[in-house]
């Protein structure tokens, strides 16, 4: 089955950003750029599920910047078989996003569609839930274990009180949790052979997509600052001023 | 202004998150009517009409409900929410697994964890793991947000809301439950919990958390754990606190053999009072601890529990 991969070029998530000092936004200039790790994780799905046999195509979308062609090379050089960039300079919101990709899914007819569950810079968890409402299909969230079974998939998934199994209806979308899998590196060789493989680009308008937004950065402000406290000598004093100074015990 | 809150329950109980929710909904200001939806959840819309400052509760009782499964839940959202101004869940797994879904078949945006009201339109939301404190102004028709319950009190009972079934059946048939392990504990909850000890790497196995639990249990605290731990194996999934995991904030958070990674922090640093035990100095953790001990764990928590 053909299996739809969507990753984000996001911060590096070892940056500590910072905010403009104008309060506009956070300062990126300069700053590391990457895969958002959960999107790494999906791909590393997609690609043991080619190497079951299961997955017979990979395709990976991203959309942003023309610089975001890195991140899907990557995602070429981890076995992904070909790319598209939805290319834009535009700062998106999820629903744009979603709809993109939904422009997507109906050119490439994907199986399954995986993605992360959260972008680490706007935090947002909300896109595949998104693009499962305006595509009609079945999505697995949080997911820690993905199992194809004939024409379901089963879904367990990392919910607050522990774990749900559910099965879905294919084609379906899965975002990935942290626990699915460790994504694996990506070898000299096959960094040299994603060189070649195909990269498409289009734009939102070659997909029929208007893109607007309705949400508007007002301000971004630093969160407040803890101070260090104090080093303590032993357990002894811990304790005496967690009841005496703190009052907490 | 109308603003329905999608009630967070397991059929026969209303979660805490829903009243910190329902306060979140009245600072907004208007009237707030409550959602639940579920299966033979009559005990559930009770206890969410006797919330003080809900006027109505509305409850969907159906099979399709029973697990609220997104598929389902999103399509009920999407109806009974296109007659009000502002749509609202706790920021739980459940909320952020429905409530985009239910945005996007209004065709609206969705704003998530948000932790302050500044008007009817204009919201407060952590973005880069907390590190940014966004002001989002939405122009959407609906507002639709998941709320974060740290950042709210939880609101008071004494209300005495009216109940409306709600003849609803929407199911998409394209999911369904199949299984489920949910962690048992006497402890308290940890989003919830006024004191909470977590482990991480540092604890170097599952049995070692052991020495946590003892102290917990002498502080009514609740356990939990940095991803390393979780990862490793030592404890399951629904333990994590951090940006992908729990956010907690109680008065005390004691953090054990954790270096104090900004994941990790995203979901402890509002905590009011932080200790941290780790034998590295450098460590991170101690950045933002009121109080540090440097000490290697294998004593400081024996002590510790003798200490209590
Ligand atoms: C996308 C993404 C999301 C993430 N989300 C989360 C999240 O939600 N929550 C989270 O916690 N992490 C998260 N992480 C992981 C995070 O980056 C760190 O890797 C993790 O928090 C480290 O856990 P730790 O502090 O237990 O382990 P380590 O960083 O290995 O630290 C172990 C600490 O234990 C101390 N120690 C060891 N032995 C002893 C001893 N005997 N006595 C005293 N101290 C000792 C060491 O000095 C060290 O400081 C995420 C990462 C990514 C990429
Ligand atoms: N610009 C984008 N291009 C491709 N995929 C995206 C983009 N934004 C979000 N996604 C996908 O949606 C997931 C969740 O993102 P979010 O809802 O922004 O937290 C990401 O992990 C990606 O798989």
């Amino acid at each position: 089955m053909k299996v739809l991969v969507a990753v984000k070029r996001v911060i590096d998530y070892n940056v500590k950003v910072r905010v403009k000092s104008d309060n506009t936004d956070v300062d990126l200039t300069n700053v590391k750029m990457a895969m958002n790790p959960f999107c790494e994780i999906a791909v590393e799905e997609a690609v043991r599920l080619k190497e079951k046999g299961i997955a017979t195509e990979i395709v990976v979308v991203s959309i942003g910047p023309k610089v975001a062609q890195e991140q899907i090379r990557t995602a070429l050089a981890l076995g992904a078989d070909r790319g598209i960039l939805v290319e834009t300079d535009e700062k998106l919101e999820s629903l744009s996003v979603a709809k993109l990709l939904k422009a997507v899914v109906e050119k490439e007819q994907p199986q399954l569609v995986l993605m992360g569950k959260q972008t680490i810079d706007s935090d947002n968890n909300q896109t595949g839930q998104m693009l499962g409402a305006l595509t009609g299909m079945a999505q697995g969230t949080f997911a820690s274990e993905v199992a194809i079974d004939g024409d379901k998939v089963n879904v367990t998934r990392e919910i607050d009180g522990g774990l749900r199994t559910v099965a879905l209806n294919l084609p379906a979308i899965v975002t990935t949790d942290l626990r699915l899998n460790e994504p694996r590196y990506a070898s000299l060789p096959n960094i040299m052979k994603a060189k070649r493989k195909p990269l498409d680009v289009t734009t939102p308008a070659d997909l029929g997509v208007e893109v607007k937004s309705t949400l508007s950065l007002v301000k971004v402000t630093p969160p407040a600052q803890r101070e260090a406290g104090i080093k303590v000598a032993d357990v002894a004093q811990l304790v005496e001023k967690l009841k005496n100074e703190a009052k907490v015990l | 202004m109308s603003i329905l809150v999608i009630a967070e329950h397991d059929n026969a109980t209303l979660k805490g998150a829903t009243l910190n929710t329902v306060t979140a909904a009245s600072k907004i200001g208007g009237d707030v009517v409550v959602l639940v939806a579920g299966s033979n959840c009559g005990a559930a819309a009770e206890a969410a009409a006797q919330i003080a400052g809900v006027s109505k509760v509305l409850v969907a009782d159906n099979a399709a409900y029973e697990y609220q499964l997104a598929e389902n839940m999103g399509e009920l959202i999407a109806e009974i929410g296109k007659n009000y101004t502002h749509i609202l869940a706790s920021a739980t797994t459940a909320g952020k697994d429905f409530l985009p879904r239910a945005a996007a078949l209004l065709d609206v945006n969705m704003l998530s964890e948000v932790i302050g009201v500044e008007s009817a339109d204009t919201f407060t939301r952590p973005i880069y793991a907390g590190n940014a404190i966004a002001t989002v102004q939405s122009s959407d028709a609906i507002k639709v947000m998941t709320v974060r319950g740290t950042a709210f009190d939880a609101a008071a009972d004494g209300g005495s809301a009216t109940v409306e079934a709600l003849d609803t059946a929407k199911n998409a048939g394209i999911s369904a439950f199949v299984g489920e392990e949910l962690a048992k504990s006497d402890r308290p909850e940890l989003t919830a919990a006024k004191i909470v000890i977590s482990g991480g790497r540092g604890m170097q196995n599952g049995d070692n958390f052991e020495m946590l639990y003892k102290v917990a249990d002498k502080l009514g605290a609740a356990v939990g754990a940095s991803r390393a731990a979780v990862d490793a194996g030592f404890v399951p999934n629904d333990m994590q606190v951090g940006q992908t995991g729990k956010i907690v904030a109680p008065d005390l958070y004691v953090a054990v053999g954790i270096s104090g990674a900004i994941q990790h922090l995203a979901g402890m640093k509002d905590s009011k009072v932080i200790v941290a035990i780790n034998k590295d100095e450098e460590a991170p953790i101690f950045q933002v601890a009121d109080y540090g001990l440097v000490a290697d764990l294998f004593d400081a928590v024996p002590e510790l529990d003798n200490a209590l």
